[in-house]
């Protein structure tokens, strides 16, 4: 199929940027969405021009490093579903698509298409762990915990980090990473001693680093490729009351 | 005279580790403050590593090329961990764990490293556990276990289809905590472009800030290189896009042997390739095989769709030839009986590179399971069917998805199409018991180094092996040496080796991007991928792999001549890393082929055409080859082997048999 991307080129964080139009051809239905954009670049290439960054690794749908704003949705038009495996089938031929970097404060734009999202890595050092240096845990069947509850802590962590629901939402608020990882800890028994300062103290750290506050439009959950629950922030939010009044 | 000096401790095999772990020299905490290591790549290994180093005292830096040390590609390991639990009472055990991994390496590992790695395999699950990892569980609110190739016992642990992801998120957790603590400085977009020795000891890298271009000279009294495999020589591979040898290959050029390199894992469960513009392969996890059959048809070319094929016209091929592990044979021995059906011409799907691996049976065992449960014994095949895949998503569900996302259909009605792909490399830098290469104070850990497994990995050991390495290994190991360095202040990067180090990957940039030639660094990687997967892929051969040297030769002369990165040095300049890498990887190539060449014989992975016996088995030459071939680099692209003697005292030899 032929398509015409209009891509935002930047060419580093402090440059205005815009967007360029390229048509790409003989686009094959079963391309990934980035195997597009490697036969644009590889095109830009032997031409002679800079090929598109983009940030991208393991390719296949875990790592959470591709971050592209298709069409106004983050990682395109799939639910449940990262840009690395996006497939071309789920484009029409003809098709123009606009390809954007995440958008928000606390994800500056570093070139083209990748941002700076070591954002999220300061709110998990500000709490997002259990405190157990190695070697002090005990047998692991000592501890049983309910596979529901297990569970849910599973379906929580299974966030990657990738910042599209900080794209997708209007105030551009981190609450759904955060309330994944506080959920994750918040639900099993290991994670209830350091449970008060966890909350307030990742809270605290996501609002000093400029994300915006949850409306609860629940654009987050959406576009979440892992479809994370938007459960989650409600779990938050009581866990940050209960944190507050204990406090 | 071997150069090569393993530091296996002395006494019986179950009391090495303790007793080690009872004598290694200790460094006082005081001392620990002043001591600075530098670990680079974050994933099990690296985060594990760093955050426990970090624990004890030590100032650490982290290196990772990625943008969160959370994306290192131990992210991506679906299947699970092992561990000598036996908390199902099926009998497994340190010893299993140990013999099985021996066997499953096809007698190609130190037995002293692989008794240590099943000891510490438990605690491993416990501090995973303790971090809040939510493994897989039963309704009874305790630990769930599955099986993997190469064993009759359930010990892998899992979380769903993501266990790498939830381990190393474990791992990142202790990380961060060491990182908002100030004890550990974590340097993301970096990549470490060269390790500075002086007077024969590690003492920093060179690396470059990714966004800036700038280059930076960090010092250190240790360096930990735990920067995973090289699979992506073949361009083709279940590796992340960024997964590259610089880190090891640079080390290598430095001092550091290079064991067993052309020791490649080839994963059987892997989507095929759809075509030219394929830019990476996608994994199916080994867990399938518990209950999927692999099987083609038994006429040849055969144009039928597989439900159209009757029970009685397939070749459920590993049942027929292995009956004692059926599908759940090692990788090494399930990649090439695909190879062989499909080389036969019994392949299936457009390319007939492909075979299947079907659920329908166990869609309807799982089903009648769950309608007996639910007092439906009378349950139409519909009804069992329904059951069936709502069992099967419970247990498979994402790796479904997955397959269907990437191939467009859904496996629950259409058998998978499967093929094996390059997946993990057992080859990596030589080490000894205490995991440090030939250079001292320079270490390797995880998929970075050569050791545990052999010739060939069992499915669920990586993720072990990288966690053992940097939780419970290198915490007591790292204390012999430094130990000897509490009385030196870490070196300062102006001494003249720093600079020229700098200078060195300086004019290596330079160079690159003042080709300017006419090829993208993708046109080389993709020939040196072909070159490899051709002849030194499932199938290596003495001629294929003479003329593959000559290629890679030619190749990497044509590369340096005509290679376009276009920008500048001083940016963000993906194609310039791109190019860094393959550059390597086409010296690494020509190694990887001398390895395989110098070894006449088949072992686990390794597979020479020439070696095999009448039913195409493997066929070993324990006289001549029961060694570990390390390389050193005589520069000039010039190698000289130093072998290393494997002993077996515990484990008796005997030809693998899986039948």
């Amino acid at each position: 199929m032929n398509l015409t991307l209009k891509v935002w080129r930047q060419a580093s964080a402090n440059i205005k940027g815009g967007f360029v139009t390229y048509p790409v051809a003989n686009i094959s239905e079963e391309m990934s969405f980035l195997e597009m954009f490697d036969v644009l670049n590889e095109r830009l290439i032997t031409e002679g021009n800079e090929p598109i960054a983009f940030d991208h690794d393991c390719r296949e749908g875990i790592c959470g490093m591709c971050s592209m704003h298709i069409n106004g949705r983050a990682h395109g038009p799939q639910s449940g579903t990262t840009t690395c495996q996006l497939h071309m089938r789920h484009f029409k031929d003809g098709e123009t698509i606009t390809v954007e970097p995440w958008r928000a404060k606390a994800f500056p734009v570093i070139k083209d298409l990748v941002v700076n999202r070591s954002a999220f890595d300061k709110i998990q050092a500000a709490g997002g762990f259990i405190s157990v240096n190695t070697g002090n845990a005990k047998d692991a069947n000592s501890l049983p915990i309910p596979k529901d509850d297990a569970d849910a802590s599973f379906f929580a962590a299974a966030c990657i980090g990738c910042g599209a629901c900080v794209a997708a939402c209007k105030n551009s608020s981190a609450m759904l990473f955060v309330s994944a990882k506080v959920s994750q800890f918040a639900l099993l028994p290991q994670g209830q001693v350091e449970r008060v300062d966890r909350a307030l103290n990742m809270v605290k750290e996501m609002d000093a680093l400029g994300f915006g506050n949850c409306t609860n439009t629940g654009s987050c959950e959406a576009e979440c490729p892992k479809e994370i629950s938007i459960e989650n922030i409600a779990r938050l939010n009581r866990e940050y009351l209960l944190a507050t009044l204990k406090k | 005279m071997s150069k090569l000096d393993s530091k296996i401790p002395e006494g019986p095999i179950e009391q090495k580790w303790n007793a080690y772990k009872d004598h290694v020299p200790l460094v006082n905490p005081s001392n620990k403050r002043n001591l600075e290591i530098i670990v680079v790549g974050s994933g099990l290994a690296g985060s594990s590593a760093a955050a426990s180093l970090a624990e004890l005292g030590y100032k650490v830096k982290v290196f990772c090329f990625q943008d969160s040390p959370r994306r290192a590609h131990s992210i991506a390991a679906q299947g699970g961990i092992n561990a000598a639990k036996n908390y199902q009472n099926d009998g497994d055990s340190i010893y299993r764990l140990f013999y099985d991994t021996i066997k499953g390496g096809d007698y190609r590992s130190r037995e002293g490293n692989v008794h240590r790695l099943a000891e510490v395999s438990t605690n491993i699950i416990d501090q995973c556990v303790a971090q809040g990892v939510p493994f897989a569980r039963e309704y009874g609110g305790l630990l769930s276990n599955r099986s993997f190739g190469g064993t009759q016992v359930q010990r892998t642990f899992y979380a769903a289809g993501q266990t790498g992801q939830q381990l190393l998120l474990g791992a990142y957790s202790a990380l961060q905590r060491q990182v908002g603590l100030g004890v550990v400085k974590m340097f993301t977009r970096h990549e470490m472009l060269d390790v500075v020795v002086i007077d024969g000891k590690a003492k920093g890298i060179i690396a470059r800030d990714l966004i800036t271009g700038k280059l930076e000279r960090h010092s250190a009294h240790a360096v930990l290189l735990c920067t995973g495999g090289y699979g992506n020589v073949f361009y083709l591979s279940t590796n992340a896009m960024g997964s590259n040898v610089t880190a090891t290959w640079k080390a290598h050029k430095r001092g550091a042997f290079f064991g067993n390199p052309c020791y490649t894992q080839i994963h059987p469960t892997c989507i095929p390739v759809s075509g030219d513009h394929q830019s990476k392969l996608t994994l199916m996890s080994e867990s399938l095989r518990n209950d999927g059959r692999i099987w083609v048809p038994k006429a040849e070319n055969d144009k039928r769709k597989a439900n159209e094929i009757p029970e009685e016209e397939r070749d459920y091929y590993l049942e027929r030839r292995y009956p004692a592990f059926g599908n759940l044979v090692p990788r090494d021995v399930a990649s090439r009986a695909a190879k062989e059906r499909c080389d036969a011409g019994f392949g299936v799907g457009s390319s007939k590179m492909a075979v299947y691996l079907d659920f329908a049976a166990a869609i309807e065992r799982y089903g009648k399971q769950q309608a007996g449960k639910l007092g439906e014994e009378h349950a139409n095949i519909t009804r069992v069917i329904a059951l069936g895949k709502e069992a099967v998503k419970e247990k498979y569900g994402n790796l479904f998805a997955m397959y269907e996302k990437i191939t467009g259909e859904n496996p629950y009605e259409i058998a998978m199409r499967i093929y094996p792909a390059v997946h993990y490399t057992m080859g990596g830098l030589w080490v000894d018991y205490e995991l440090m290469t030939t250079v001292p104070g320079m270490y390797a850990l995880g998929e970075a180094n050569f050791s545990e497994h052999g010739a060939n990995r069992l499915g669920a050991s990586a993720l072990m092996q990288g966690l053992a390495d940097g939780y419970f290994v290198i915490p007591y190991t790292i204390g012999s040496y430094l130990n000897s360095q509490i009385r030196d202040k870490v070196t300062s990067t102006d001494h003249p080796e720093f600079l020229a180090a700098e200078k060195n990957v300086s004019d290596t940039i330079n160079q690159l991007i003042n080709i300017k030639g006419t090829k993208s660094v993708d046109y080389f990687h993709k020939r040196l991928g072909k070159i490899m997967w051709d002849k030194c892929g499932m199938g290596r051969s003495e001629k294929g792999l003479t003329s593959a040297i000559s290629e890679i030769r030619l190749l990497r002369e044509e590369f340096w001549k005509d290679v376009r990165v276009p920008g500048a040095s001083n940016e963000l300049n993906i194609e310039l890393e791109k190019a860094g890498r393959v550059a390597d990887f086409l010296e690494l190539g020509e190694l990887m082929c001398i390895d395989a060449l110098n070894r006449n014989e088949s072992c686990g992975g390794h597979f020479r055409e020439e070696f095999q016996t009448k039913e195409g088995e493997a066929e070993r030459d324990d006289e001549n080859f029961m060694y570990v071939a390390a390389w050193e680099n005589k520069g000039n692209n010039t190698y000289e082997v130093h072998k290393e003697e494997l002993k077996y005292e515990v484990v008796k030899v005997a030809a693998r048999s899986y039948k």
